[in-house]
């Protein structure tokens, strides 16, 4: 952390400051601006749209990337996307999209870009220092902001896995964010590894470019295709969700169908899933199963060590990619925090609702994996980090009684079921228990003007 | 609390249809913001294309007057009810490039009142409002229809289309040629979207908290000033009212003095 020991500060007062203009901190400045609150949004790019627009260095968007929860269930509550647009947008739908969000609520004159925040900390009064610099370089200038929401993403920082013999490998070893489009892998003979909804898409891709492809997965998953009895498979699972069936007999229902609709895993060389349905982050991918039945994706074990020239997988057996894919995920990265702060040990943070920490002017938004669109949830989100911090100025004694009632939501699961131990499903929600909970709050919250 | 869950608009998506969307804009690009008209049930988009778009315009103010879905040149679905007509509302105005004012007549200021508890609109505007409902106001409604225009109304209540009669669209002052015309085009809503205005239930309360101005006539023959003054209340104000007018504000012989006041709220708001 660069030494930052100036002494003095601009005094914001009330306003509160954003950090990231992404479609979290999007959402969020809208949503506090909304509110009443004046907002200082920093962007350390030069665009809005974050992951999602692929110019900017961090986003983890290649060419061929649609969504993979259709529109109804992507859209931000109160801005629909146009209902002329395909079920699965194509990313750069989706940034135009959030360009459009933020014109038409006049969000850009309230952002920085080009600036990012160096530091935050806290100041007295419940108020924080946020240090900022133009983006790679300036001068620093510190300035008081009366709440700081942290929506910088989580999708940015490559988690890499560590093997023995990695460092010593001599073929090509990227991650998945640096994969932009096909021309990586034309010709060339590649193992993707990682089942994600990513590394799904990253074999299907290789299949259809390159000279070979493996694609290693260190357990059975399910399998969702895109559309089920010819809807969008999420709408129809939001269809059986709207019956209030136990948990068991929805996974029942979806175990058949899937037997129904896309078959045996077994006979395409994938290993038995070893888990229940909804135990896992959902994997929807219609075209996966469609190249391995072509025998142009080849699944494979995990992978037990590198040798120089070749991989070894568990098992035993050798393979010799010219090109290893690592869609093995992200980790999130708050650098400009004391990892205290934000109640991070090793790493992950303990986060009432994955949004408060232990300071009641100090929010995270957007931090989700949830098992539908991630927007509406981070819509209402903002809108609750909103309608806290205005109960917080104008009625501080019930301020008072909510956060303690908040703090006992801390390290409470918003999932259906007790997901597989990763750092990929650390922010796991199902969005019906999440929004559940979101409306006792906003309930809570409720001003009586 | 309201439901943020919003299942069915994720599991039963409104279908996409053609809408009919005419547009006036003023001649130099002003800050005022963009205007969505919504005609009651039967009216098209033509109704506002009548006076008010271009009047608008000459004022500074880019106006869009949406055909709700089997209205006017718009396309038609099956099994149309209110939440396909506030679709329709909320997709004109998320698809302008700025926050806007919504502006309703009749039972389009019904539609208007839902689509702002979606959209988190500039300003609301309800002119002549129908919000129907089974309480008093909205029988009083039914009601005062039943005894002006018995044949026009009697079928709506078994399911059958609304006919509004030339005097209650509008005044004396307007060519009775002029106004049997009006009257003919006025067309009919869906029956699903009908019937749910008898038994519907209260709106949503907005988003955003826009300033909300309720407008009519006391002499409407289908809005009851009661139902102008209740609804004015829902919004914490006071109805605005036009005497001498009747129902169609926007096409009677004095229709520039409502917009006129809206134009002038807006820009004061």
């Amino acid at each position: 952390m660069p030494p930052v020991s100036m002494g003095y500060f601009y005094d914001q007062g009330d306003s509160v400051c954003v950090i990231g203009a992404g479609a979290s901190g999007l959402l969020a400045t809208k949503n506090l601006l909304e509110h009443g609150f004046a907002v200082d949004c920093y962007e350390r790019e030069t665009g809005v749209g974050g992951a999602w627009n692929w110019r900017h260095d961090r986003s983890p968007v290649y060419a061929t990337a649609h969504a993979v929860t259709s529109r109804p269930a992507t859209q931000i509550p109160d801005f629909p996307m146009p209902d002329t647009w395909p079920d699965y947008p194509h990313h750069s739908q989706i940034l135009s999209y959030l360009e459009r969000y933020a014109d038409h609520f006049d969000l850009r004159e309230n952002i920085w870009f080009g600036t990012e925040v160096v530091q935050v900390r806290p100041a007295e009064d419940h108020r924080w220092d946020v240090i900022t610099r133009s983006t790679g370089g300036g001068t620093e200038r510190t300035h008081r902001y009366a709440a700081v929401v942290v929506a910088n993403g989580h999708n940015w920082s490559p988690k890499l896995p560590e093997y023995d013999g990695l460092d010593s490998y001599q073929g090509e070893v990227i991650h998945a964010s640096a994969f932009q489009d096909a021309a990586t892998l034309r010709g060339r003979r590649v193992l993707v590894v990682g089942a994600g909804n990513t590394g799904c898409d990253l074999a299907v891709e290789a299949a259809q470019h390159a000279k070979a492809c493996w694609h290693s997965s260190r357990r059975g998953y399910w399998y969702a295709p895109k559309y089920l009895f010819g809807r969008p498979v999420d709408q129809v699972n939001e269809r059986v969700l709207a019956w209030r069936l136990p948990l068991r007999v929805r996974q029942w229902l979806l175990h058949r169908a899937l037997r129904l609709t896309v078959g045996d895993l077994t006979r395409f060389g994938l290993p038995r899933p070893d888990h229940r349905v909804y135990e896992t982050h959902p994997i929807v991918n219609s075209q996966l199963l469609y190249y391995l039945g072509h025998g142009l994706v080849r699944p494979v074990p995990d992978v037990a060590r590198f040798h120089p020239d070749e991989v070894e997988l568990v098992g035993g057996e050798t393979i010799r990619p010219d090109l290893v894919v690592f869609a093995t995920g992200y980790l999130p990265r708050f650098d400009f925090l004391e990892p205290r702060v934000l109640g991070i040990e090793d790493g992950r943070p303990h986060l009432a609702l994955h949004m408060f920490g232990r300071h009641p002017t100090l929010a995270v938004a957007g931090l989700l994996q949830p098992d539908a669109g991630l927007f509406p949830l981070v819509h209402w989100q903002t809108v609750t980090l909103a309608r806290w911090l205005r109960l917080r100025s104008v009625d501080p004694g019930r301020a008072a009684a909510v956060w303690s009632w908040l703090n006992g939501l801390a390290g409470r699961r918003w999932s259906h079921t007790r997901p597989k131990e990763s750092t990929r499903h650390w922010f796991e929600v199902s969005h019906v228990r999440y929004l559940a909970a979101l409306a006792r709050v906003l309930k809570r919250l409720e001003v009586n003007a | 609390m309201r439901d943020i869950l919003r299942r069915r608009d994720v599991y039963r998506p409104v279908p996409a249809v053609r809408r009919e969307v005419l547009t006036a804009r003023p001649a130099v690009t002003t800050d005022r913001p963009p205007l969505v008209l919504v005609p009651g049930f039967g009216g098209g988009a033509w109704v506002y294309a009548e006076h008010w778009l271009d009047h608008a315009a000459e004022r500074g103010f880019a106006a869009h007057a949406v055909s709700l879905r089997g209205h006017g040149e718009s396309g038609t679905a099956a099994r149309t009810t209110l939440r396909a007509y506030v679709h329709d509302v909320v997709q004109v105005a998320a698809g302008l490039p700025r926050q806007a004012v919504l502006v309703g007549h009749g039972a389009g200021a019904l539609v208007v009142a839902r689509a702002l508890a979606r959209y988190p609109a500039r300003a609301g505007v309800l002119a002549a409002p129908v919000l129907g409902g089974p309480g008093v106001t909205g029988l009083a409604t039914l009601g005062r229809a039943l005894v002006r225009n018995p044949v026009g109304t009697l079928p709506a209540v078994v399911g059958g289309p609304l006919r509004l009669g030339r005097r209650q669209l509008v005044s004396r002052e307007v060519p009775a040629a002029t106004g049997r015309e009006y009257a003919r085009r006025w067309g009919r809503a869906a029956p699903l979207a009908q019937w749910q205005l008898l038994c519907r239930r209260a709106p949503e309360p907005p988003v955003g908290d826009p300033p909300v101005l309720v407008l009519g006539s006391p002499d409407d023959p289908v809005v009851p000033v009661s139902a102008l003054r209740r609804a004015a209340r829902i919004y914490g104000g006071a109805p605005l009212l036009f005497p001498g007018m009747g129902h169609a504000l926007m096409l009677d012989a004095r229709w520039r003095e409502p917009l006129d006041a809206i134009l002038d709220w807006l820009e004061k708001a």
